[in-house]
């Protein structure tokens, strides 16, 4: 049964924790020895399909120079039949006849090994469908597996710890109330800022002689000065 | 197969960056398999859990318990949460036990970059998600 199929009985049948439902110690194993078999499958395939293509190529070879040989003697044979010598054009004729069996048989084996190579190809295509297809299976079930051991993890060290008192609802709020806490403190910052920077501008205007400056001492200063004179 | 625990410690070292947009803190947990706890900074409440498994990097944030959603509305709010997953970037909700999740997978070849993203990303949906959600809450 697949990892996903697997997963959806164990919900039917109403498992609170589907991990344990479908993934036991042995799936792994399990899993890793049928892709292993497969594997070794896939590469013996692969050597016969290399084997069976050699032998074909051989047989096309063999039915191309028999053919070519076959043509020679039926030259030979009408030389023969030009000269007149019957019993040396029957010779060559027995010479073709044997010629044009052996093609045959070639012929045969040549359709044969073909067609071995074929069901080969077929089987390599099928065995490596097959052997992505538990690869991808086998990925789910180590990944459950180690969800699941995660998930125990993270429950045995964090959501039985105090912050997993907080439903969602109240992390959230503490969280947007943080957030909200940082906004202010920006805006809090910008105005602060603003009043930094208008007192710059105060001092700029007083040194530009546009604003009165505030401290008169030193006219006051410099107006006692002048009535102590007089 | 990355080597889970080195990229965490990348990880975790990236998080202390100031000059990074999101800090964050990143904490082994002890178990079977490794398991690092991420505490996004200003939301300590919804951290994230980064777990590996074959081939595959995981982010996890737990978003709430079956027993927070009114049993009349979680109909509802599955199928909501169905309609929105391919929409929602690069997260997607899920069920683990009684825990609804949302979670991100990368692949174990993923960058630091990515994984950085992937965490900002998570625990913004995280968040966003548990907000629109809440109505269906009880």
């Amino acid at each position: 049964m697949s990892i996903l199929r697997k997963i959806v009985t164990a919900i039917r049948g109403g498992a609170r924790e589907v991990g344990e439902a479908i993934v036991d110690q042995n799936s792994v194993r399990i899993f890793e020895q049928e892709i292993k078999d497969a594997q070794n499958q896939l590469d013996k395939a692969k050597m016969d399909l290399t084997e069976v293509m050699a032998k074909e190529m051989q047989a096309s070879r063999k039915i191309e120079g028999l053919q070519e040989d076959i043509v020679k003697h039926e030259g030979y044979a009408s030389q023969a039949l030009d000269k007149q010598d019957e019993a040396l054009a029957l010779e060559v004729a027995q010479k073709i006849a044997d010629l044009q069996g052996e093609l045959e048989i070639q012929k045969k084996a040549q359709q044969s090994f073909s067609a071995h190579a074929e069901r080969l190809k077929a089987m390599i295509k099928k065995t490596t469908k097959a052997v992505t297809d538990l690869e991808r299976e086998l990925v789910m079930v180590k990944t459950t597996e180690s969800v699941q051991k995660a998930t125990t993890a993270i429950t045995n060290n964090y959501a039985s710890g105090s912050s997993r008192l907080l439903t969602a609802k109240e992390s959230l709020d503490r969280i947007k109330e943080r957030q909200t806490h940082l906004e202010d403190r920006l805006a809090a910052g910008e105005v602060l800022e603003g009043e930094f920077s208008g007192q710059d501008l105060d001092q700029k205007l007083k040194d530009a002689g546009i604003v009165e400056d505030d401290n008169k001492a030193k006219d006051i200063l410099e107006k006692l000065k002048a009535e102590k004179a007089n | 197969m990355t080597d889970l625990n080195s990229l965490a410690e990348e990880l975790a070292e990236k998080g202390r960056d100031l000059q990074q947009g999101t800090n964050f803190e990143v904490t082994p947990i002890p178990g079977d398999v490794a398991v690092f706890q991420i505490l996004v900074e200003d939301q300590e409440e919804l951290p994230l859990f980064l777990s590996g498994s074959d081939g595959q990097i995981l982010c996890i944030a737990y978003l709430f318990r079956k027993h927070e959603v009114a049993p009349d509305s979680r109909d509802e709010m599955n199928e909501v949460m169905l309609a929105a997953n391919v929409s929602m970037p690069l997260s997607s909700f899920a069920l683990i036990d009684d825990q609804y999740v949302v979670f991100g997978a990368l692949s174990a070849k993923a960058s630091i970059e990515d994984v950085l993203h992937e965490i900002e990303v998570l625990s913004s949906n995280a968040i966003e998600a548990i907000d629109v959600l809440a109505d269906y809450l009880l």
